[in-house]
């Protein structure tokens, strides 16, 4: 029995799929039939919970604090957008594809100026480079259409049979069907040897590294990863609406993704996913409260969860349904948010 | 060469602009390792209120300016004392969410109260228009900015090395434990700086309403700018974020004269390519805290 068997023997222990796990995704699945106005929405939600759970592989398990996630999000969009506007690729999943592979390929680049340097000069680093890609289509407005965004945007149906329809249902399905996929990959990952030293360089990277973890290596190989979901939430953004424009890099949208995800809790894949879900219902709450000013509120949500305090927050959130559990499976509580500050 | 000496000169009066409103944050930022991307919303609290005293309330320029101040070294303090002295010590994400959210709050309440369009504060005569001086034209408001930065340098250089505050804050700042140890009272400390800070960031956003533009997104909008200006400066001392004030105003000036349609392109990669190269800042020092 070699140290490297009990490895994936735990490995293998911590990734079986758990009863809650099975009720969430079921759940997912209702959401069609008990809503099927909401389309849209539900839409919405996917896409942004995609999105979340990219920035949960590097700030959750990798520990790295990105304030320019946006950047990834606006390329893969981007390269969408332009595949299907000048009919480069007519088909929507290879198109896709392509345009994570296009976040991917910067995220790689730019994974070398993230690993160097402590949290201060990865903040601004990552921020700088959102900056820097919202610059660049701007300057390049003829090839991005500058303010105005990419106009025109047909998409084809998928796969040549299913069309988009004006009720967002096949959109839904394909976002749904991309998550799922996805959130698949990122399960296996975060479960294998691989995740788990991640988390050993998140707790501790001098200690990671003196038990023989190539930490660099592995942190750009995660941050590429990472540009690779982003680049897809991008992309599904621009066939799913039909647009794109400078907002996708926007300040804004790297920051509300951290709330996001602060919300739903990092470092268990279904952080962003939650949060993605709870910030649309605040969203859909606030805007209709104050249509102009919702930004006061969610900045108020932010300043409120940090005093509270993540973890605490959490505890209460699921006071409620370990109750239900206790009383029910007569068990102690199942239902915990592992303890993962990044720092 | 004329127009050269007007770059130079327009450069170094946005430069010590920068500087007056980033050296608050170079003080949170860089020496007590606080995140804090809510500055530039006491700068935009302070230019406000000096907006409204002369616009609305008639006051003359030059008295609204210190009320500036002193309204955001108010804001600060009651700030500093009810929510940021919790998060010293908690990790770099919380704060960066924290003052976010105080960002965003800032934006709509602003918004809110004085409409979403860019403000202008009423100059006296005296400020208006240029100085000839051998064949450069000078802007008055601006060698006024000139002025008024370079003695608040001087003031603050001579502060922090000569006077018994400045030395409890320098050991407040390298060894917190030890200092309270030796008797200094190490968080009125921070509270004094992290209120004088914010002072200077809202008298540096009633003079910049002229030249940077006061609208509801300013502290978005020069978030970066203050930033590079502390991370580019390191924190040793003032000099460093006083030079990278300099050199980010004169850079940012010329490059809009000389090559307009790069736009904050030539910013922002100067600023990755530094902090590549040294990602503790051109003069900071060599250890990370």
């Amino acid at each position: 029995m070699s140290a490297s068997n009990d490895v994936s023997t735990s490995a293998m222990a911590s990734g079986r799929w758990r009863i809650s796990e099975v009720v969430f995704w079921v759940l997912v699945l209702a959401c069609p039939l008990l809503f099927p106005s909401r389309y849209l929405i539900m839409t919405d939600i996917l896409r942004l919970a995609l999105f979340a759970l990219s920035l949960d592989l590097i700030l959750g398990y990798a520990g790295i604090v990105s304030l320019g996630h946006a950047a990834f999000f606006g390329v893969g969009a981007y390269s969408a957008g332009l595949l299907a506007l000048h009919g480069i690729i007519n088909e929507p999943v290879i198109a896709l594809v392509v345009a994570g592979l296009a976040a991917m390929v910067l995220g790689f680049f730019t994974s070398f100026l993230v690993i160097r340097g402590v949290d201060l000069t990865r903040l601004m680093v990552t921020l700088g480079i959102a900056l820097l890609m919202e610059a660049l289509g701007e300057r390049f407005s003829n090839i991005t259409g500058g303010t105005d965004g990419l106009q025109g945007i047909e998409m084809q149906p998928l796969l040549g049979m299913f069309a988009f329809d004006m009720f967002g249902k096949t959109a839904f399905w394909y976002c749904l069907i991309v998550l799922f996929l996805l959130f698949l990959l990122a399960r296996r990952i975060v479960h294998s040897p691989f995740g788990l030293s991640l988390r050993a360089i998140r707790n501790n990277p001098l200690r990671a590294a003196a038990i023989g973890i190539p930490v660099n290596r592995r942190l750009i190989a995660v941050y590429t990863l990472s540009a690779f979901y982003a680049g897809i939430a991008g992309a599904l953004f621009t066939q799913t609406t039909a647009l794109a424009s400078l907002d996708v890099f926007a300040f804004e949208k790297s920051a509300d993704l951290m709330l996001v995800l602060v919300i739903g809790g990092t470092g268990y894949l279904y952080g962003g996913l939650i949060g993605a879900v709870v910030f649309k219902m605040l969203q859909e709450v606030f805007q209709t409260i104050t249509p102009q000013y919702w930004l006061f509120w969610i900045g108020l949500v932010l300043v409120v969860i940090v005093l509270v305090g993540r973890a605490r927050m959490h505890r209460w959130a699921l006071w409620l349904p370990n109750l239900v559990i206790r009383r029910l499976a007569g068990r102690k509580a199942v239902v915990v948010v592992p303890e993962s500050d990044a720092s | 060469m004329t127009t050269l000496f007007t770059i130079l000169f327009d450069g170094v009066a946005y430069g010590m602009l920068l500087f007056v409103l980033a050296c608050g944050l170079a003080v949170t930022l860089g020496l007590m390792n606080f995140v804090n991307l809510a500055h530039g919303a006491f700068a935009m609290t302070g230019g406000y209120f000096c907006a409204v005293l002369v616009n609305q309330s008639g006051w003359p320029f030059f008295a609204a300016l210190p009320l500036a101040f002193v309204v955001s070294a108010a804001i600060g303090v009651v700030l500093e004392r009810s929510l940021y002295r919790h998060l010293y010590t908690r990790s770099h994400l919380d704060q960066v969410l924290f003052s976010v959210g105080l960002v965003f709050m800032s934006v709509a309440a602003v918004d809110y109260i004085m409409g979403s369009s860019r403000i202008f504060i009423k100059l006296p005569a005296a400020l208006e228009g240029q100085i000839d001086f051998f064949g450069v034209g000078i802007g008055r408001y601006r060698l006024m900015i000139i002025v008024i930065c370079g003695l608040l340098t001087v003031a603050l250089q001579l502060v922090l090395a000569r006077t018994r505050f400045g030395s409890r804050l320098r050991a407040a700042v390298d060894d917190p434990r030890a200092a309270s140890g030796l008797g200094i009272n190490v968080p009125q400390v921070f509270a004094f700086t992290f209120a004088f800070g914010c002072g200077l960031a809202g008298l540096g956003g009633a003079l910049s309403a002229e030249i940077l533009g006061l609208d509801p997104y300013f502290p978005l909008k020069f978030m970066i700018y203050f930033l590079i200006v502390v991370t580019v400066g390191g924190s040793s001392s003032i000099t460093g974020p006083f030079l990278a004030s300099l050199l980010l105003g004169i850079g940012d000036v010329a490059g809009k004269y000389y090559v307009p349609k790069m736009g904050p392109f030539v910013i922002y990669t100067i600023m990755i390519v530094i902090l590549i190269w040294r990602p503790n800042g051109l003069f900071g020092r060599t250890a990370t805290r």
